[in-house]
């Protein structure tokens, strides 16, 4: 159906995604001022269920899911003994037997062996539903109004970070707002054999309001403009949460997690460095692997570099010594041999108006 | 999707660049096909006037929102002029890669360099083959 609308593809994580359609920096900014559609559905999904399903994600994960509601969502993360992530992930609870994670396409093998091998006498199985669905997300300020004659359910009353089950043209749907672009917007679930009608009955709903079908390259450049991390490039199994700049997400005082004791000690410690965003002061945008330098000496590399579509800015995230992490501090990436200057910035880079 | 073009005037390059000879000086950008394949251009990296450079020498970088990819000399020759609307507007490369969306303009030190490149039509079949790789 992609290939229809003239779409471009890649290779990622064994699934063949489109990379743009009409053009990256059009669909960005459609995203930020009507609407885009992506399909999400190489993301993996994960349904735990039974008695024990809230102790076994409490256990895992260092988000406090014991403040989820039934249908509240959470941004978590898996993590590791050392406080490190095994993933970023989406925490979605139905009852309190019930929830379901929405995981990294790359580590959805490695994220399910990881949480069955950390059961122990919990009672509650962990699926892998991800063939099962398809994930669209429908992003941008138009979004409500494009979405809403296609449903029964009153869009108005879910809340960011909350989600309803209903129909969708006719389709039964999970339909959460949430999304990765920085922008109001829903994700919806629905079962991979209605992907393609769904698909095209949001196509259709969308034209008279600007939407468009939108890549992986935006996907990437609008959720780098929110300061949205990318598992794999802006944190691993080798950064911490703390470094990684997620604090928010972390609960010490919930309940014992794995990774607990790793973080407490690193909070008590301090930090050696941080996950910063950072500003090019240089037409040169500054890419992933590109090195950074401080005083001449490389301390790091840029984990995510792009040009911003909407903020028309070469922005990025990278790794710094603590002591050069404070806004407003220069110091250098090499481009291609050339050492441009770069400056630590506020973020999110982008916070869409309310 | 739209039919690249492939202006007759101009030479071309195994790595899409074309020349245009107007007298002693080469106009050299990279074709409609690679700016269609790069995608929105937003950055392009341009040697300094005086720079000498051989045939086939990298000389540049043309950078999208999803890759960078590097320029090649189609021949040998000195840069007299680069185009400087690239820095503020490198989408030009884009909007019109044979024209406003020009790169550097050389003078050949070799001009029997040229019968090493590809005419329009050669081009034409050369992208053919290089899309059904594609496939």
């Amino acid at each position: 159906m992609h290939e229809a609308l003239g779409a471009r593809f890649t290779e990622f994580a064994g699934w063949l995604m489109p990379v743009q359609y009409t053009g990256a920096i059009e669909e960005h900014l459609a995203v930020r001022t009507a609407a885009g559609l992506f399909d999400v559905s190489h993301m993996g999904r994960l349904e735990v269920r039974g008695r024990d399903a809230l102790t076994l994600i409490q256990k895992v994960t260092c988000n406090d899911a014991a403040r989820l509601r039934d249908h509240q969502v959470q941004y978590s993360a898996l993590t590791t003994e050392r406080g490190t992530f095994v993933d970023d992930l989406t925490v979605y609870r139905f009852r309190e037997d019930h929830f379901l994670l929405c995981v990294n396409a790359a580590n959805r093998e490695k994220d399910l062996r990881w949480i069955r091998q950390h059961r122990e006498d919990e009672e509650a199985e962990v699926y892998d539903v991800s063939d099962q669905m398809a994930q669209l997300a429908l992003q941008g300020p138009a979004a409500t109004e494009i979405l809403q004659p296609l449903t029964d359910v009153q869009l108005d009353h879910i809340r960011f970070y909350w989600f309803e089950q209903g129909e969708v043209a006719g389709v039964s749907a999970l339909i959460s707002r949430t999304g990765y672009t920085g922008e109001d917007g829903f994700e919806l679930y629905i079962p991979a054999a209605s992907a393609e009608w769904v698909w095209n009955r949001l196509l259709d709903a969308g034209q008279s309001a600007g939407m468009k079908p939108c890549g992986l390259a935006a996907r990437n450049t609008l959720r780098l403009e929110a300061r949205l991390l990318l598992y794999g490039h802006d944190m691993d199994e080798t950064t911490t949460v703390w470094e990684a700049d997620l604090g928010w997400i972390v609960k010490l005082e919930k309940g014992d997690f794995i990774g607990r004791e790793a973080l407490r000690r690193q909070k008590a410690e301090g930090l050696r460095r941080k996950l910063v965003g950072f500003e090019v002061l240089d037409r040169a945008p500054a890419r992933e692997g590109y090195p950074v330098l401080i005083h001449g000496r490389v301390v790091g590399q840029v984990t995510s570099g792009s040009y911003a579509p909407f903020l028309r800015k070469n922005i990025g995230l990278t790794y710094l010594p603590i002591e050069h992490t404070a806004i407003g501090t220069r110091f250098h990436i090499r481009v291609r041999g050339r050492e441009v200057e770069a400056e630590v910035v506020p973020t999110p880079f982008y916070k869409r108006p309310r | 999707m739209r039919m690249a073009t492939y202006p007759e005037d101009c030479l071309y390059t195994r790595e899409h660049e074309w020349i245009r000879v107007e007298d002693d000086v080469g106009v050299i950008g990279i074709t409609d096909y690679a700016q269609e394949a790069l995608g929105d251009i937003v950055y392009v990296e341009l040697p300094s006037v005086g720079d000498h450079f051989s045939q086939g020498e990298p000389f540049g970088n043309v950078e999208s929102v999803k890759a960078v990819s590097e320029l090649y000399m189609p021949v040998s020759g000195e840069v007299v002029e680069i185009n400087e609307d690239l820095a503020e507007s490198p989408q030009l490369v884009n909007e019109d890669p044979y024209g406003d969306g020009w790169m550097v303009k050389i003078t050949l030190s070799d001009p029997t360099e040229l019968e090493t490149l590809m005419s329009a039509s050669e081009y034409e079949e050369y992208v053919k083959e290089e899309r059904q790789k594609e496939k």
